[in-house]
Order: structure tokens, then sequence, then C-alpha cells
């Protein structure tokens, strides 16, 4: 077994070196960029309405995790509140020229996870611009002529 | 079986308690008796006292009629194509008895399972059952494995091919992610039916019936009721929310 | 240094084995190459569609990951039921067991619409799915053959073999049973939903297994310029005939049982007789080639030039491509054949209802599927280099033991 590690050891020394140098290169490389172009905080758009649905900071921190709490409870319960919608987000933060949240680095998001080197997938699947439809609105009384009727009522 | 009879019964109960008092309430105009039973407010979330389900009446589907389907390409931004990789979350099916030679349309989707296949076999749980019996996709955990594809025995789902862009903001959809009828969970959870129901009625054929199937005074309960109906492939027990009526 | 590396070699030939080397690694590169595009592009660029959702790379992953715990079995004969001329072959057995599995695994993963989503098939279990059974089973498989791999090869922890050589016949079975059960499970698909298709698996993961741990083997002996023991030969390939033998047993009463008892006559009617290359698949490939043709060279009479005793090179090579062909039939035709969703009708649609699914896979799921048979290939050219995996023969015991055994 000693024997056999012996081999091992001899076989790895180079591989691991030369692992260990692109590591190290690959560490120093990456932050001389950053530290050459100086620190560049976001230009972010104001958003619409007159403030966020929590303070700035709670949603610098946690917003993923208000998001992805929301996200579970509408998906999964059925829970249709705005609060904490992905939704809501988009249609304040979307970009004047844009009109959308991820459309161009400036935008929003974007410009904000360039910056922290975030990369959320939400864009796969979701909508980046606002729709066109009233944002979660219960239904009311009148809303459709074609709700299936209840009880003798229609 | 995941309920038991006195659950059930429980909710029967429940149900003739809060009946009462709506119908105390109500003996005004119609529209606030189905504005109190369908509509629920947003952080009430899916209940189990609720089934969502429909019932397709096969001799009231208008052949060659495609209603449906362009409703529910219209209202979950599907692009309407019909490649073999393209995404189809309800279509028309065209069946004709080999013996008698009677031929037959009707729309086939997800048939929102109360034994789904696809929720069983999905191995991260992505496939999954809401209280009120409507099975969707968690895109948020699938990784794209196709398993719930391979079980489900009504080709109800569709795999998501290329990336997608301008989604509509209320249906979530992208690359690499299993998909398929939903019952307009959107619209059902505003108290609205899905499109292709929408469709139908304003076409005149009123084909489909959706509503909640444990409620015995909703439309679809007393139409079941009073018809014969089956469920497609009965025999794998799914207990499916769609049912069938003159085939 | 290499010539320190090359252990248990009479030649070190070390151009040679970097040629290889280079070869694994470019059909590796190319499967990467794949992943990268696919990730990038979808699946839009594969042949696979929503009637046939697993293709050719499921193919190839389901050979090497049955094949995975079939060529453990050697290490069982040797642990588990005590045979000396299997218990020295049970380290280049459980080697090749791992290799095969990550080889198969990889081709899942990189096949999958959300790679990037791994960390989360790897912490969302759903209990109720056999896939996710499967995923703890093949985990688990890495660990405790591994151990068992470390107790074989240093001498110190001799005393766990037996433990873990049990431990991991017990697993790989639960293993091949839960792999045939991803397909056995599917209720709603004619071409599945049969309780033999557990067994079956397992059974063809026997001959897979030792068939390519014969291959393996065979190459070994022939890099080294060294012939395998007549007695060995001769006991090997009579065991992967009665594998063979076993499989082809199982194909016939899987398919007697779907004529008269599950009476699944039109996907019979479509696999045997008019399925057009999954007729000719099954036929040519999975019966001819891949059963009756290996029995017949492994049991013909040959010179007794000890040499030339068996095809024990070219006839378990038959039994790997019988193997891919059978996974091509159970995979891909599975699928083509149209789901029944009512009886005694004809059914038409835009979906392809009531149509046998065609399927034409692209260039970038064959980069995918044979990237997995490269993984296992790099993995087990560089262990039978660094490590002593050259089966060690005690000729004397062997001729003595030879009556008993």
């Amino acid at each position: 077994m000693a024997k056999l590690a012996g081999y091992l050891r001899a076989g790895l020394r180079p591989g691991l070196r030369f692992i260990v140098f692109l590591g190290a290169s690959a560490l120093l490389a990456v932050p001389s960029f950053e530290a050459a172009a100086g620190v560049n905080l976001p230009k972010l758009e104001k958003g619409k309405g007159e403030k966020c649905v929590e303070d700035t900071a709670t949603m610098r921190r946690n917003h993923m995790d208000l998001l992805k709490h929301h996200r579970d409870d509408t998906l999964r319960r059925g829970i249709r509140t705005t609060q904490h919608s992905l939704k809501g987000c988009v249609e304040c933060h979307a970009g004047s020229k844009t009109g959308s949240v991820a459309s161009s680095k400036e935008d929003f998001c974007v410009a904000c996870h360039l910056y922290t080197g975030a990369k959320p997938d939400c864009w796969d699947c979701h909508a980046t611009k606002p729709g066109k439809r009233p944002v979660n609105q219960a239904a009311q009384p009148t809303a459709s002529p074609l709700m299936p009727s209840h009880g003798g009522s229609q | 079986m995941s309920e038991s009879m006195n659950t059930k019964l429980e909710d029967r109960r429940e149900f003739l308690k809060t009946g009462a008092v709506v119908a105390g309430v109500t003996l005004g105009p119609g529209v606030l008796l189905y504005s109190v039973a369908h509509s629920r407010a947003p952080e009430e979330g899916a209940s189990g006292k609720q089934r969502w389900g429909m019932l397709i009446d096969t001799t009231k589907c208008g052949d060659g009629c495609n209603d449906c389907v362009t409703a529910c390409n219209t209202e979950n931004g599907l692009s309407g194509h019909t490649g073999p990789q393209d995404s189809q979350w309800i279509r028309k099916v065209d069946i004709r008895d080999l013996r008698t030679g009677y031929v037959q349309s009707l729309p086939m989707m997800c048939q929102h399972c109360e034994n789904a296949p696809c929720v069983d076999v999905c191995p991260t749980g992505a496939s999954m059952k809401r209280a009120d019996g409507i099975v969707l996709v968690d895109r948020h955990s699938c990784i794209g494995c196709r398993y719930c594809m391979m079980a489900c025995p009504y080709k109800a789902r569709s795999f998501v091919h290329e990336p997608l862009t301008d989604q509509n903001p209320e249906v979530p959809r992208g690359k690499g992610c299993v998909e398929s009828c939903t019952f307009c969970v959107q619209r059902v959870d505003r108290g609205e039916s899905p499109a292709c129901v929408e469709a139908c009625e304003a076409k005149g054929h009123k084909a489909m019936i959706f509503g909640d199937l444990k409620d015995p005074e909703s439309e679809v309960s007393k139409a079941l009721k009073s018809t014969d109906s089956v469920e497609v492939r009965a025999d794998l027990a799914l207990n499916t929310g769609v049912r069938y009526q003159g085939i | 240094m290499a010539q320190q590396l090359c252990i248990n070699q009479g030649t070190c030939r070390t151009g040679q084995f970097i040629a290889l080397l280079a070869l694994g690694g470019l059909v590796v590169l190319g499967a990467m190459y794949a992943f990268f595009t696919l990730e990038h592009h979808g699946h839009i660029l594969t042949g696979m569609n929503n009637q046939i959702v697993w293709g050719l790379p499921h193919v190839f992953a389901v050979f090497l990951i049955v094949a995975a715990s079939g060529a453990l079995n050697v290490a069982s004969i040797g642990s588990v039921f005590g045979k000396q001329v299997y218990k020295s072959r049970a380290p280049l057995s459980g080697m090749l067991a791992l290799a095969l599995l990550a080889g198969g695994l990889a081709v899942l993963v990189l096949d999958l619409g959300r790679p990037d989503r791994l960390i989360v098939a790897m912490t969302h279990y759903n209990f109720h799915s056999i896939f996710a059974w499967n995923m703890i089973f093949y985990n688990g498989f890495f660990v405790i053959v591994g151990l068992y791999l470390v107790t074989l090869m240093d001498r110190r922890l001799k005393g766990w073999t037996k433990p873990l050589g049990y431990t991991a016949f017990f697993w790989r079975l639960s293993l091949t049973t839960a792999t045939g059960s991803i397909f056995g499970f599917l209720v709603a698909r004619a071409g599945y939903n049969s309780a033999l298709m557990a067994p079956m698996f397992v059974i063809m993961s026997f001959a897979y297994g030792l068939a390519v741990f014969m291959v393996v083997q065979s190459s070994m002996y022939r890099w080294n310029g060294m012939i395998l023991d007549e007695g060995v030969r001769r006991r090997m390939k009579n065991l992967l005939a009665v594998f063979v033998g076993a499989s082809l047993y199982f194909t016939i009463v899987f398919h007697l049982t779907n004529l008269y008892f599950a009476k699944q006559w039109e996907f019979e009617r479509f696999i045997l007789l008019d399925g057009g290359i999954y007729t000719t698949v099954f036929w040519v490939g999975q019966v001819i080639l891949g059963g009756i043709v290996p029995l017949i060279l492994l049991y013909l009479p040959r010179s007794q030039d000890a040499q030339k005793m068996c095809f024990c090179f070219l006839a378990p090579l038959l039994v790997i491509l019988g193997g891919v062909a059978q996974m091509y039939v159970t995979i891909v035709g599975g699928q083509a054949f149209p789901l029944v969703m009512f009886p005694g009708h004809e059914v038409q649609s835009s979906f392809y209802d009531g149509v046998v699914h065609a399927y034409n896979p692209s260039i970038y799921e064959w980069l995918l599927g044979m990237g997995g048979v490269g993984v296992t290939f790099v993995l087990t050219v560089v262990a039978v280099r660094v490590f002593k995996f050259m089966p060690q023969d005690d000729f004397k015991t062997l001729q003595s033991r030879r009556g008993t055994d």
C-alpha cells in the first residue's frame, strides 16, 4: 500500500503543481481586471412608485430569499399575494429604455447582478417585461360571464 | 387512496356548514353567490376542500374546431407550432371506432390525476399536485430528466427544446424543463375558468365544463351526476380530474 | 517517472499508452462539446423530441450502468462464493464497475435539460420515485465498491473484504433491479409495464458486465504479451455462455408474457414483425449477433492451440454489441410505439398520437453517448496502468483446485 501510494504521489506531483499554478494565476488574474477599472457602482434607474416593498438595505441583502419564499408559496400553495412577487419587481423596475429588467446591461436586475457577479436563472423562464394584465386581481363579482355557475344563481 | 373516508365526510360537513351561511347571505343577486364561492383572498392559497376538474362532452365538441387549442396557446404564450419538438398543452384528437367507423373529436390535455404517475416518478418532486388537485411542474426544481413524460399515459407533457423569450408574465416557461396544461392556474386562482373552456363556450359548443368536483352544487358536479362519463385509461385507476362523456 | 507508473507490465509502451489516452480523451472532449452546445441551444439540436424523449444518450447510459453492476459480478463470485480464480480478478472487476458507472452517469447527467441543477437532484428526493432510488443506489455503489476495492488492495484490511463483498453484491442486485424498474414501473406504456423488466435487467447485467470484463482482461493480457491460463478462460467463457443463454431465455419469456398474459399483441407485433428498424435491431442485433452467434462462438470447438482456444474476445464483444441493441429496442422502441389511449380506435392528432414515432439521432447524441464510453475507457486505461489490477493467478493452487471449483 505504501509503495502504491508512493507511485501515486510520484505521478500526481507534477500534475498537482500545474493545477496549483493554474488556480493561483486565475486568482491573481480575475481581480486585477476589476482593480484596473476601479469600483464602479451600478447606476440604477429609480423604480416606479414611492418606495419599494421593503427598505433598500433589506432588499439588497434579502431579495433573493424573499423571492424564493414567495415563489414556493405561490407555486406550491397557490398563495397569490403580490408584495414579494417577482412580477412586482418587474413592474416597478423595468427600464425606461428597454421596458425590461434584464434586456441590457443598464437594466435594473442585470446591472446589479453584473456588479456582484451573481448569475440568477430567473430570466430563463420568467418574463423580463411587465405584462398587460393587471397584477393579481382577485375576481370581480362580474369578472367573467363564463364562470361556471354556482347553484341556481345564473 | 390518498384520502380517508373520514376526511371526506368532514369536508362534506364543513361544506354544508359554509353552504348554509352562503345560502343565507345570497338570497339576493346570484353574482354575489359565486364570487363568495369561487374567489378567494390572495393569501388564502389552494385548499383541499376543492378539487378542480372538467367534464368534456365529445358529442358537442366541434369536428375541425380548434378554438380551445388556440386560446390555450394565446393564454400561455405557446408558439402554436406543431413540430415534433414543439410544446402542445392541449390538442384535438380525432378518433374513429375501428369496428363501427364512428368518428369523434375531443380535446386531450393533462388529466390532472389524483394519483398522477408524473408526480410519482419525478425524482426531485418538481412534478407536483396542488392541494386543489391541479398538477403542476415546479420549474425551479425540474432537472429536465423527462421521466414524467415517459410515465404520462396521456402524452400530456412537453419538453421545452429551445430558449424562450417574451413569455407571458403569468406563465413562466423556459428551456430544459418539462411543462403541461396547468388548468390555467393563474386564471383559476383569480376565479376565472381555463382559457380553453372559455373559448369553447364563446364558440357556442359548450363541450367543456370546468369547476369544483368537491362542490356538489357546481355545474360540473351536477353534470357528472346526471350523465355517464368515463376516464381515459380508467384501467390505470388514476382518478383523473378530466372526464369525458360520449366516448 | 513514467517507468515507475506502469507497474505490473512487462514493457511500458508509454507512447502507446498516451495514444490510447488521447483517443479516449478526444471522445470525451467530443461529449463536452456536445454538452455545451446543447446547454446553449437546447435539445432542439438533437433528434429527441416530445415523442421520443429518451434517445441514444440514454441507450448508452443505461447500458453502461447495467454493465457496471454486472462487471462487479466477477468480484462477487470471488468474495461471496469463494472461487479463487475470480478472487484474483476482484480488483479489476471492482475498478471496471466504477469506471462503467461513472461513464453511464456522466451521459445521464450531461443529457439533462437543466444539468446546472444537478445539486437539486442530489438534495431533493421524492421517495415515491424509483428514479430517485436509483440515484441513491448509484451514489451508494461508488462508496461501497470503492471501500471494497480498498480492502482488496490493502492486505491489512483483508478482514473487511468479505462483509463489504457481500454488501456490494446485494447492493448491485438492488441497483439493477431498480434500473430495470425504471422501465418496468411505466404502467402507461405497452412496451414497459412488466414485472419481468427488473429480473431481466439483472440477468442481462450479468452477461454485459462479464462481457466487458472479458474484453478488458483479454486486452490487458495481449498488451503485456501474456497468455491467460486455459482453465481460467474456459471457466469464464462457460459462465458467459450461461449468462447469454439466460438473457435469451428471459427475452423469450418477456415477449411470450406480453403475448399471452398482458395482451400486448400490437406492441409485440411491432417489435417482432413490422417495426422496421426496431424489428431489425431486435432480431439481428439483440438476438442473433448478441445472443445466438456468441453462444455458437463460445461453444464452438477450436484448435487445441492455447492461444486460440476460444473466441474470448470476439464473443464478449458481440455480447456488448447485442446489449446496446437490446437497450435501443427497449428504450427507443418502447417509446416509438404509440401510446394506446383509446383501444379499438384509430387515433389522429397534431401531437403525433397513434403514429409510430420517428427517431433520427443527431451527431450530438452520438457524441454524448460515446462520451460515456470514452469516460469509462480513459478511467480504465489510467487505472490499469497506475494500479495493480492485473489478475495475479497463483497457478499452483489453480492446478490443484481445478478439479474442485
